[in-house]
């Protein structure tokens, strides 16, 4: 064999090769996605949950299964809890999506937040929960039973858990007077001073202020916007970046931006506030009086759940007023079941009414959940941003 | 009697195998090296091609699922969306300075390691250049962010000697700092080995002919070390040009690398599109590295 004929056997080896590959690559992904489109009906709901299985897998928020309240749980059903953090919606998604979707016959049950869960529910990675079967749900507040973010077409791809606000937080020490309304966070006297969460979500923050500042612009929803409102908001948060220090990625982040000094005021949550406090950090959060935006998680059943004996035990374990009291002065949020008020105060006097426990239902009003943005706006017209050209605008924005 | 006929045969094959393969030495290579090379091919070029097809593909927007029609879609949204141009420009401008800030930083350091230090000062800066890759990557970043906060060590010192506070936290300068920092002992090692081979008679020889040190160093010294410091630069610039995660943690408003922006389309999900930013890396890389083979490095390796 002459020298011309080797290397003609070694390129064609390595084409062969390639296109060997390249083959495979192609049927793997396109056989994936065929078993996604079929629809539950409501005859395949349970009708009761049987034993558990021993085992429950959780893609979840850090502190969600926490040993203070999962402890008694693995004790009372014998599912022994394995846990999966995620630091992000974004994260969520990919894993319940990973190895061909619907949890990937690995993940029984994820904490989604409302920026990721009608993701899920139109990939086809969840699948419905009987709601029956499930005796606190009953007596949640009205707007968590079945809210947009985990029901569509009155079916429930998940039951709420719990719910906080956005906040603003400042430095007491450095912003003198302390902010009141969410204009501050555009305010150019903030330059270089601000902090504000790397989520393409956060563009509702943007058109939530523009809904109360520039009412003409006819927003009725920051979560529905259509191209003239999305061009406004977008143009409000480039403006914006130029003030901005930081655009956190983990609220753990943020939170050490504040501690460090090198951000005085900012979007952040709860439970950062409550950490930064602990550390003796000079910080105030406020929710102005506009109202905010706010995340509801829910535990939301994976379409290949391999335990949803234990899943269904969960949801309706966490979802119980004790359970509810003891996640909520954990993380630092909001029960969505109205019975645990008095557990919360029982553990910390006067929670309850700290975390909006207690508002009159009209309180709900102020604040916008996150849901994913969709085409739909629901008054029948199509002409919605969706979540695809809010992920690009984001990227515009910060990239 | 059959048996020893049968011994025989064998015997026959196995020689008659022996003397084909004796006879054609690549096909005893290629034996040899088919199973690493197929395991090798699956491994590598198995990611790159499914990552380069899933590039055409598109997502739904409404189920966020892949659809496999084949389209230059994701292609156009980044030859178009100028977002992306600095992005990138972004990514290889900071990659290349990281590298020219490390082989200046590197080559002192491996000259006098390779032409000064006593053996013993050798291991011990040895030691010392490779100490920081023994904690985590993640620890001595975070490091750096507590370093260069306005409340760190860094305006701490400023201060202390009179001067106002460095506002270089959540910066491009962060990521620069931290970059070169976290990359350097890669470019020192390479650096290092190039040096050390330089044969001592050639610098004599310079002398000898009334070179001075000035004339020695960049007729002698830097041709010769030059496959060291493009080796050293492959690592550093490569390495730079992937990261996602310094950016995250100390880059501030606008400090989006490529990595960055392929981490937000994979988790949105939308593969296809983080596929396609994720080729734009490897086209650089090809380039990088065929500027870096003409320049001698891979002899250096």
């Amino acid at each position: 064999m002459n020298k011309a004929t080797k290397r003609f056997a070694v390129w064609a080896v390595f084409a062969l090769l390639t296109a060997a590959l390249a083959v495979t690559a192609a049927g793997c992904g396109g056989g994936g996605g065929d078993d996604k489109s079929s629809s539950e009906s409501k005859s395949n709901l349970p009708s009761s949950i049987g034993p558990g299985e021993g085992v429950l897998n959780l893609v979840e928020w850090p502190y969600y299964s926490d040993p203070g309240f999962a402890k008694k749980f693995e004790q009372d059903s014998g599912c022994k809890i394995h846990r999966k953090d995620a630091g992000s919606s974004n994260q969520m998604v990919s894993l319940m999506r990973a190895g061909g979707g619907g949890g990937g016959g690995q993940w029984d049950l994820v904490s989604a937040s409302g920026d990721a869960s009608l993701r899920l529910i139109r990939g086809g990675d969840v699948k419905e929960v009987n709601v029956d079967l499930i005796p606190s749900w009953k007596n949640f507040i009205p707007i968590f039973k079945s809210p947009a973010h985990n029901t569509v077409d009155d079916k429930h791809y998940g039951v709420s858990l719990q719910w906080g606000p956005n906040v603003l937080l400042y430095n007491t020490t450095k912003v003198k007077p302390g902010p009141t309304e969410w204009g501050a966070l555009y305010d150019a006297n903030h330059k270089g001073q601000i902090t504000i969460p790397n989520n393409p979500i956060q563009i509702a923050d943007a058109a939530f202020y523009l809904m109360h500042s520039q009412p003409d612009l006819g927003i009725k929803d920051p979560y529905e916007l259509n191209q003239k409102q999305f061009d406004a908001t977008i143009a409000l948060l480039k403006e914006q970046r130029k003030l901005v220090k930081l655009y956190w990625n983990y609220d753990t982040d943020g939170r050490a931006a504040f501690a460090n000094g090198d951000v005085s005021l900012g979007a952040i949550w709860p439970v950062d506030t409550l950490a930064l406090q602990d550390k003796k950090v000079p910080v105030k959060e406020v929710i102005p009086a506009d109202g905010a935006t706010g995340w509801a998680d829910s535990w939301m059943l994976a379409k290949k759940a391999p335990h949803p004996n234990c899943a269904y035990l969960w949801m309706k374990y966490v979802t119980t007023p004790k359970v509810q009291a003891q996640q909520a002065l954990i993380f630092g949020e909001t029960p969505v079941n109205p019975k645990a008020c008095s557990f919360m105060d029982d553990i910390q006097s006067g929670s309850c009414a700290k975390y909006h426990l207690n508002e009159p239902l009209d309180y709900y009003d102020t604040i916008k959940f996150w849901k994913t943005p969709i085409a739909e706006c629901g008054n029948g017209k199509d002409d919605c941003m969706d979540y695809n050209a809010w992920q690009k605008a984001w990227t515009q924005v910060t990239g | 009697m059959t048996e020893l006929a049968e011994a025989g045969a064998l015997r026959g094959a196995r020689l008659r195998l022996s003397t084909a393969l004796w006879q054609r030495p690549w096909l005893k290579l290629s034996l040899l090296l088919a199973l690493p090379a197929a395991g090798f091919a699956v491994v590598y070029l198995g990611a790159l091609v499914s990552l380069f097809i899933s590039a055409f593909w598109e997502v739904d927007a409404f189920t966020a699922e892949v659809i496999h029609t084949w389209s230059l879609d994701n292609f156009r949204t980044l030859w178009e969306d100028h977002t992306y141009w600095r992005i990138t420009g972004r990514t290889i401008g900071i990659a290349a300075a990281v590298t020219i800030t490390d082989a200046l930083l590197a080559f002192p350091l491996a000259y006098f390691m390779a032409r000064f230090a006593s053996r013993r000062t050798r291991a011990a800066l040895f030691v010392l250049v490779l100490l920081p890759l023994w904690s985590s990557y993640l620890v001595r970043i975070y490091a750096w962010r507590t370093i260069l906060a306005k409340n760190g060590a860094l305006n701490w010192a400023l201060n202390a000697i009179g001067l106002p506070d460095a506002n270089i936290a959540y910066t491009n300068w962060a990521m620069w700092i931290v970059f070169s920092y976290v990359w350097l002992p890669f470019m020192i090692l390479p650096v290092y080995s190039a040096l050390e081979r330089i044969p001592d008679n050639y610098l004599e020889a310079s002398q000898d002919l009334g070179a001075k040190g000035s004339r020695t160093l960049r007729s002698i010294i830097l041709p010769l070390a030059l496959p060291g410091i493009v080796a050293g630069s492959i690592f550093t610039f490569s390495l730079t040009l992937g990261d996602f995660i310094t950016p995250a943690l100390v880059g501030g408003a606008g400090s989006s690398f490529i990595g960055n922006v392929v981490e937000e389309q994979v988790g949105q999900p939308n593969i296809p599109f983080a596929a396609a930013f994720a080729t734009v890396p490897v086209v650089v890389m090809a380039i990088y590295l065929a500027i870096a083979r003409r320049l001698g490095a891979f002899e250096a390796l």
